[in-house]
C-alpha cells in the first residue's frame, strides 16, 4: 500500500470556455480504491477520463506506474493496456460474441494464444457467473450482464488499475447490487480502483478514500469516515444532505 | 396501343433484353469499382493529414454539384485526348459514371463510419487496441452494417442514371429505346415497354434490398 501507481499534478482541462478541471492533485497508491462523488458536471468524469487521456488534458502532468504519459511521443496504448476502464453504457461490442469480446484485446495486442486467451476469459466469466453467456451476443444480455461482461474483458489485460465512470448509473435498480457485489470482490482482491459514483452507500462500505469534486477541483477528500460522518466543507455538507 | 406495344416487343425483344444486358453491367461495374474508390476517398477525407481532407472534400463537392450529365460530356470529350491510349466512347463513360458513383460512395462509407456509437471507439482504446486493430476489428464490422443498405440504394440510383449514357449511344436500355423508335416511328410504344422493364427492376431490387436490411437489423 505504499508505492504510488498514479500520480496527477496540477491537471487543467476545458471544454471551449469552459474550465472543467482547474488545476487537480491527486496520487492513487497500488492497492487504494478511491471514490469520486460531487455533483453532476463538478468534473468528475472528466478527471477520471484524463486518467488514461480519452480526454486530453490542457496542463498538468498526470504519472502512471513510474512514466509520465503527458508527454509528447508516448506510445499511450501500451500504458492504457494496464488501465483497465468500464463506462457507465457499458461500451461491449455488439459484432463480438462474450468470449471475443474478453480476448479480441489479449490476443492482438498481448499476442497471447488464443485457447490461452480462451481459457483465461472462461475463469474470469466464472468468477462474475456468466460462464453460460460465453457464446451469446450482446444483445441478449441485461444490462448486468453487460456491465459485468465490460469489467471481466478490462480484467484481461490484468491492468494494475480500473477506472469506473459511474458503472450503474445506466442499470436497472435490480441489476446494481450483482454489479456493485463484482467491484466489492475486486476491491477486496487489491486491485487498485478510481471509481465515480452516485452509490454513496458502496463508496462508503469500499472507499480507502473518498474524494469530494466540485466546480473544476478537489474541495475535500478524506476517508469514507470523515467525508461522511464528518465534512469540513459547506459544499460537501450541502451536496450530502441532498443525496443521502 | 396495347397492341403495338405487343407488337413491337415480339419483333424488337432482343434489342430491350440486350439493352437490359448493358446497363446491369454498367450498374454492376460501376457501382463496384466506386465502391473501392469510394473507401479510399473516404478515408482520405476522414485521415488526420489537412491535404488530403481538403482534397478529397473539393472531389466529393465537385462531383455531387455538377450534373451528371455535364461529366459524362466532360470525360466523354477529354478522356481520349489525355489519354496515351485508345478509349473507346463505352469506356469514357465508364469512367465517368465510376467517377460520379464514387463521390456518393465515399460519403455513404464516411457517414456509415461516423455513426458507429463513439463509446465503442473510447471501449477499444481503453484497452489500449490500437487504431488500425480498432478499425478493422470494432468500427468497421458495425459500419458495415449502415453502408451496405445505403449502396444497395446508390446501386438502385445507378441503375436508373446509367439512362443518361443513351445521350452518347453506349447501348445501356434506354439506347435500345432510340434504337427501336427509329426503327418503328412508334415511340411512345417502345418507351413504356422500356419503362415497365426500369420500374420492374428498381421494383425488384428495392424488394431484395428490404429483405436484406431485414436479416441485417435481425442479427443486431
Amino acid at each position: 500500500m505504499t508505492d504510488v501507481l498514479l500520480k496527477v499534478e496540477n491537471l487543467k482541462k476545458n471544454f471551449g470556455n469552459l474550465q472543467v478541471l482547474k488545476g487537480i492533485n491527486q496520487t492513487v497508491r497500488t492497492g487504494e480504491v478511491v471514490s469520486v462523488i460531487g455533483p453532476s458536471g463538478s468534473g468528475k468524469s472528466t478527471f477520471l477520463r484524463c486518467l488514461n487521456l480519452l480526454e486530453r488534458p490542457d496542463e498538468g502532468e498526470i504519472w502512471f506506474d513510474g512514466q509520465e504519459i503527458t508527454q509528447k511521443g508516448i506510445n499511450i496504448d501500451l500504458h492504457r493496456q494496464k488501465m483497465g476502464m468500464v463506462f457507465q453504457h457499458f461500451n461491449v461490442f455488439p459484432n463480438m460474441t462474450v468470449l471475443q469480446n474478453i480476448t479480441l484485446a489479449p490476443i492482438l495486442e498481448k499476442k497471447i494464444p488464443k485457447d490461452q486467451a480462451e481459457k483465461q476469459a472462461m475463469e474470469l466469466l466464472e468468477s462474475v457467473g456468466m460462464a453460460d453467456k460465453r457464446n451469446e451476443y450482446p444483445r441478449r444480455l441485461s444490462g448486468g450482464q453487460k456491465q459485468r461482461l465490460a469489467i471481466v474483458r478490462a480484467l484481461a489485460m490484468e491492468p494494475k488499475v480500473i477506472l469506473f465512470d459511474e458503472p450503474t448509473s445506466a442499470l436497472d435498480p435490480e441489476m446494481v447490487k450483482g454489479v456493485l457485489n463484482v467491484i466489492k470482490d475486486l476491491a477486496s482482491s487489491g486491485m487498485t480502483i478510481v471509481i465515480v459514483t452516485h452509490e454513496m452507500g458502496f463508496a462508503r462500505e469500499v472507499s480507502d478514500r473518498v474524494l469530494f469534486m466540485d466546480n473544476g477541483v478537489i474541495a475535500e477528500e478524506g476517508t469514507p469516515e470523515e467525508i461522511f460522518e464528518n465534512p469540513q466543507h459547506e459544499r460537501t455538507k450541502e451536496f450530502l444532505s441532498q443525496v443521502l | 396501343m396495347f397492341y403495338d406495344i405487343i407488337a413491337i416487343w415480339q419483333k424488337y425483344n432482343y434489342v430491350f433484353i440486350e439493352g437490359v444486358k448493358w446497363t446491369v453491367i454498367l450498374t454492376v461495374i460501376t457501382v463496384f469499382f466506386g465502391t473501392i474508390l469510394g473507401v479510399l476517398i473516404a478515408f482520405m477525407k476522414m485521415s488526420k493529414v489537412k491535404i488530403l481532407n481538403a482534397i478529397t472534400a473539393l472531389y466529393i463537392e465537385i462531383i455531387r454539384g455538377a450534373p451528371m450529365l455535364l461529366q459524362l460530356y466532360f470525360f466523354w470529350l477529354w478522356l481520349p485526348k489525355a489519354m496515351p491510349f485508345e478509349m473507346s466512347e463505352r469506356d469514357c463513360i465508364i469512367v465517368a459514371l465510376i467517377i460520379n458513383s464514387s463521390a456518393y460512395i465515399a460519403e455513404i462509407i464516411r457517414a456509415g463510419i461516423q455513426a458507429v456509437d463513439k463509446g465503442q471507439t473510447e471501449a477499444a482504446k481503453s484497452l489500449g487496441i490500437r487504431d488500425s486493430y480498432m478499425m478493422r476489428y470494432v468500427i468497421l464490422p458495425q459500419a458495415v452494417k449502415n453502408i451496405l443498405p445505403a449502396i444497395g440504394n446508390q446501386f438502385i440510383f445507378m441503375l436508373k442514371n446509367t439512362s443518361l449514357a443513351s445521350t452518347f449511344f453506349i447501348g445501356e436500355l434506354m439506347t435500345s429505346w432510340r434504337t427501336v423508335q427509329t426503327a418503328t416511328y412508334k415511340p411512345i410504344p417502345a418507351l413504356i415497354i422500356v419503362g415497365i422493364i426500369y420500374v420492374g427492376m428498381t421494383w425488384t431490387l428495392t424488394i431484395l434490398l428490404g429483405r436484406f436490411e431485414r436479416r441485417l437489423a435481425a442479427s443486431d
